[in-house]
């Protein structure tokens, strides 16, 4: 590899790759930094693939053709500021969600929080709040409604606001019904939305229980401590270190016996926390803080 | 980390046709291996399982942050995007590609962007033209590229998209990919063009 700089002006050849990923990758961390710098949100620590995937997908629907153009405007437009901050960090995601991780909250955790006289609950990382309402739901249909609080977390207002609007398009209802189904739901899953102008809005009793609250797992510190902590498919678009920040937030966050949920593809294995934690279903990736 | 890392994508379809590739790498092949086949959310286990049936390498899900090693076969879960991230992996949830996630392009151009020129990618046949940018990125990056021969392919459609997208890529029917590979994979042949 050439120890010198890429040119600035890179001409077709085969030598061009290297060099234009190369600047790619400097203004990646340009915009971070300025981003930090300008607005206080620090993505200095998040997987650099996935953000340059986001970063770019933000720079295209901005119609920029360069990541220092979006950087610009960034730094000199609140706006458009709002509207990266939501192409980076919400992942639109469905309702019940691998139906078999919903099914083995409501048959193996669920039961555990019924024997406290009240449960505190978050959803670190709620994002657009699919998954929220279908934890609410659990909860209504498990008894715990009356007892329990869910913490919803996300880290810009911009974000919550969508989780807190519980809007979603009628067209994915039936997928969504599906997917409660096969979670082991038994009502009218109609019951729990309005359906208005091709929208579904779900009911106000389903956010009755929920505070909505902003939190960055990157900067923020733990606020309280809670039976059952949600983090899932957030932490992988982490790197390790800033992984290895908010395990051991979630992990100050629970009390002992509290239970702790990633996504299917995480794991405990090779962190700091896998002595202390037990698996209570390995497949849905279902932890309990046994110390 | 190993120079070299191959790529491969395509359907369900190509099940039979990787197993017959990974069944003729051998056991120190010395790059890694990473594959990308559409499969739905909720598919399981098993096309671990079904590609393992051959192969001399050992085969199995990656998981998130996963270091990159040679000589070792990695297969994309269900429901996430599986992306290169200089030695390790790192697993998205963003939004489908064309309805696939896992996608090609995802795989591909996160390689292309963070490997460039040592990426070996190869396109197996499958219905869903997703896939061919991604292709396209790792020839523009200086990667080498294959696809499975239209001719031999149960679905043309993403061989044939990656030959729109990347008229110069090598055009191989089946039982000449893994030769390929481990040519290349050594490093006895640079990239075509």
């Amino acid at each position: 590899m050439s120890p010198e700089p890429p040119p600035a002006h890179v001409p077709e050849g085969s030598d061009v790759p290297a060099g234009r990923d190369a600047i790619e990758a400097i203004e990646i961390e340009l915009l971070l930094e300025g981003v930090f710098r300008r607005y206080g949100y620090d993505f200095r620590g998040y997987a650099a693939a996935s953000m340059r995937r986001r970063v770019l997908a933000v720079a295209a629907a901005e119609k920029l053709t360069t990541v220092s153009a979006l950087a610009g405007r960034l730094l000199h437009d609140p706006d458009a500021f709002e509207r990266f901050l939501i192409g980076v960090t919400v992942h639109t995601t469905e309702m019940f969600r691998d139906p078999g991780f919903f099914h083995a909250l409501r048959a193996k955790v669920l039961p555990h929080l019924r024997t406290y006289a009240f449960a505190r609950i978050w959803i670190a990382g709620c994002s657009s709040g699919e998954e929220l309402y279908s934890l609410a739901i659990l909860c209504e249909e498990e008894g715990l409604a009356e007892r329990c609080r869910i913490y919803a977390t996300d880290l810009s207002e911009a974000v919550l606001a969508r989780a807190r609007g519980g809007i979603y398009p009628l067209s994915v209802m039936r997928a969504y019904t599906k997917n409660y189904q096969k979670a082991g739901g038994a009502r009218e899953f109609s019951e729990y939305y309005h359906a208005h102008e091709g929208a579904a809005r779900f009911a106000e009793r389903l956010r009755e229980h929920v505070v909505f609250a902003p939190h960055n797992l990157a900067t923020d510190g733990s606020f309280n401590e809670f039976q059952l902590v949600l983090c899932r498919n957030v932490m992988i678009y982490f790197k390790r270190a800033l992984q290895e920040r908010a395990l051991k937030l979630l992990d100050d966050s629970l009390l002992r016996l509290g239970v702790l949920a990633l996504g299917r593809s995480e794991s405990l294995r090779f962190t700091p926390l896998e002595p202390r934690y037990e698996a209570l279903d390995e497949r849905e990736r279902i932890y309990r803080r046994a110390s | 980390m190993a120079r070299r890392i191959v790529l491969i994508g395509g359907s369900l379809g190509a099940t039979r046709v990787l197993q017959a590739v990974l069944g003729s790498l051998p056991a120190d092949f010395p790059a890694p291996v990473a594959i990308v086949l559409h499969r739905g959310a909720e598919t399981g286990p098993e096309l671990c399982t079904q590609l393992a049936r051959d192969a001399k390498m050992p085969v199995e899900q990656a998981f998130d942050k996963q270091p990159i090693e040679p000589g070792r076969v990695y297969v994309a879960p269900p429901g996430y995007h599986l992306l290169v991230d200089g030695g390790h992996f790192a697993l998205s949830v963003d939004e489908p590609v064309q309805y696939a996630r896992p996608s090609i392009d995802a795989l591909f151009d996160s390689g292309a962007a963070s490997r460039g020129a040592d990426v070996i990618a190869v396109a197996l046949t499958s219905a869903s033209s997703e896939g061919a940018k991604g292709a396209a990125a790792v020839v523009a990056r200086g990667g080498a590229l294959a696809v499975q021969d239209p001719a031999s392919a149960e679905a043309r459609r993403l061989p044939e998209a990656v030959l729109a997208a990347a008229p110069s890529c090598a055009v191989l029917a089946p039982e000449r990919i893994a030769p390929w590979l481990a040519r290349l994979a050594a490093g006895e042949e640079g990239p075509p063009g």
